[in-house]
């Protein structure tokens, strides 16, 4: 029995809190589709302007090899090339090394608070600009790596992969530079991916007599291998579009080479070095190279995302 | 591995307690600077099954996990006392704990399958080993045996996700006898489980111990009495300021229940208290 001065506190929601709510989840609504519509309009745009330069030059823009504003003739595939070249090689050094040091800060190696310090101090390479780094690669990467490419090309120079004999800028310090540039986000999500595989099935592992590694190996990585997967997208999509450091890096010269010694260009880099002194169709051409970039990076990122989703199905067991 | 080979396992027993195949002295236990367990001494019969009940936090899984050495992967954790399996000393200094659990086989309080196929989670073990006959074979034996063959045998590439709770229980404990360990500790393997599919892992129990030695915690004391041979009873002693467990009788399971000899046994399986 309640005393009879306490009365019920139930009431239903008054008209203001539902418009509250209403507009509210209106609101979100229109900033999630603002957010479509600002992609939409940047790609209208600059779509606009590129026009006429896609006309102009039609499928010779995408394989040609000049580019050459006197001339008019404008072609992108060095630059196309030298994007997915150097990001590549930047994903195969930095997804390698980040996975690794994923495992080292989420697996036990070290006291807890030492991997919170560690995984603290890596995320923070994500902050040094871009520029910071073109100047680092510049003053010590290129100078310290010249010797060694000196050394393979003496040894191996017959193959087209280490010719020329490197003098200055180069693909491989370009990438090298943007692997670590990527190396943050690597290891970023890989850590979650890992930090994400529940205790409990480690747990099961080491019951069964498995070793650190074999439980590594054997359970971890497989179980969080979307995960980790996602992460290395995401990381390829960030090296698609890394400009300023490459711009200082890769000697700018837009001309196709398999070689790792020799001096290349990306497809950012081109637009970010050209277009200060472009006019006319240079101009309108470097946008039809910005929107190339753009589906490129677009198209991984989505990739990215839609195998991150997976993760987390597939670890309640619905994939 | 190891230098020291752990001695091999003598042949199945026919389910009749004819010695001691692990004995647990625990004099203290602590993690860091907490004092967890003390005075437990549990000789664990072979060929039978022994529960450990208790309120939560007598440190009854605490016991469990000094089996097979769990506890080593937890910081801080030390104690005095000796587990010794077949008489030899699991703790010693040149005994690697991955090979004891090897030995020692464990399935957990949650289901806890591999994000893999059900024939991945249970040849699992068999890989480790370095088994090279034939898995198809030993997969199919070890589900016979956890009595989920016939539910999974269509599904073996499916996700060992993919099985309801009961079934993934299952999984696991065929993933621990694949490999055929002389003991299986069960950390209240139905604590998760719905009433059909606790009463399958009882069923389970009790024909695994016709080949296996079964140590199993359990928060439920029907289910000791159903299938525990012996139980240890333990409880928490506050009287020091903490909340140290200690073992307060170890009697054949029937007489513990029927004829508790301590007051906090009786009070217990009585209900008054946890």
């Amino acid at each position: 029995m309640s005393p009879p001065h306490v009365t019920s506190l139930p009431r239903p929601p008054t008209a203001g809190e539902k418009a509250v709510d209403v507009t509210f989840r209106h609101g979100t609504f229109a900033v999630g589709l603002g957010v479509l519509g600002l992609l939409a309009l940047i790609v209208v745009e600059i779509g606009g302007v590129a026009a006429p330069a896609l006309r102009e030059q039609g499928l010779q823009f995408l394989h040609g090899e000049t580019w050459d504003a006197n001339q008019q003739v404008y072609g992108i595939r060095p630059q196309i090339w030298g994007t997915l070249y150097s990001s590549t090689i930047a994903l195969v050094v930095g997804g390698v090394l980040g996975i690794a040091v994923a495992l080292f800060i989420s697996q036990g190696f070290l006291p807890r608070k030492l991997e919170l310090l560690l995984k603290t101090v890596i995320e923070l390479l994500a902050a040094i600009p871009s520029v910071v780094y073109g100047l680092w690669g510049i003053f010590f990467v290129l100078p310290a790596l010249r010797p060694v490419t000196e050394a393979i090309h003496d040894a191996f120079g017959d193959f087209a992969l280490f010719s020329p004999r490197s003098a200055g800028p180069n693909l491989l310090g370009g990438s090298l530079v943007l692997a670590i540039m990527i190396l943050p986000t690597v290891t970023a999500v890989s850590r979650d991916a890992f930090a994400a595989v529940p205790g409990k099935v480690r747990e099961a592992a080491f019951g069964l007599g498995a070793t650190r590694w074999e439980c590594i190996f054997g359970v971890v990585l497989p179980t969080a291998s979307s995960g980790v997967f996602g992460a290395l997208v995401l990381a390829f999509g960030r090296a698609l579009g890394e400009t300023m450091a490459l711009a200082m890096l890769l000697g700018n010269r837009n001309e196709f080479s398999w070689s790792l010694f020799a001096p290349s260009n990306t497809l950012a880099s081109l637009i970010a070095n050209t277009f200060p002194e472009a006019t006319g169709t240079e101009r309108n051409a470097l946008m039809c190279a910005a929107i190339v970039l753009l589906l490129i990076t677009l198209a991984v990122n989505v990739l990215g995302t839609l195998i991150l989703a997976r993760t987390n199905r597939r670890l309640r067991g619905l994939a | 591995m190891t230098a020291i080979e752990l001695p091999q396992r003598p042949a199945p027993s026919n389910g009749s307690a004819d010695g001691i195949v692990i004995d647990l002295k625990l004099d203290r236990l602590w993690y860091g600077d907490f004092f967890a367990v003390r005075d437990t001494h549990m000789p664990i019969e072979r060929g039978s099954i022994t529960a450990f009940i208790g309120p939560s936090g007598c440190g009854k899984s605490t016991a469990l996990r000094c089996l097979n050495r769990m506890n080593d992967l937890v910081e801080g954790f030390r104690f005095e006392g000796h587990v010794r399996f077949q008489d030899q000393d699991i703790y010693h200094p040149r005994i690697d704990p991955v090979a004891v659990r090897r030995h020692i086989g464990m399935v957990f309080q949650q289901p806890n399958p591999f994000a893999m196929s059900v024939y991945k989670n249970v040849a699992f073990g068999l890989k480790l080993n370095g088994y090279k006959g034939d898995y198809a074979e030993r997969v199919e034996l070890a589900l016979r045996r956890a009595a989920l063959w016939d539910e999974v045998k269509d599904k073996l590439k499916q996700s060992g996700l993919s099985l309801s709770g009961g079934q993934q229980q299952r999984l696991c404990i065929a993933r621990a006898i694949a490999t055929e360990p002389a003991v299986l500790l069960m950390d209240e393997p139905c604590s998760a489980l719905d009433p059909i599919a606790t009463r399958k892992i009882e069923e389970l129990m009790l024909e695994l111990k016709e080949r296996y030695t079964i140590a199993i915690v359990t928060h439920n004391l029907q289910q000791a009495q159903r299938v525990a041979d012996k139980t240890g009873f333990m409880y928490v002693d506050t009287s020091q300021g903490g909340r140290t467990g200690y073992l307060v009788e170890y009697r054949p399971t029937r007489e513990l229940f029927d004829d508790p000899r301590e007051q906090a046994t009786k009070d217990y399986i009585a209900g008054q208290f946890s």
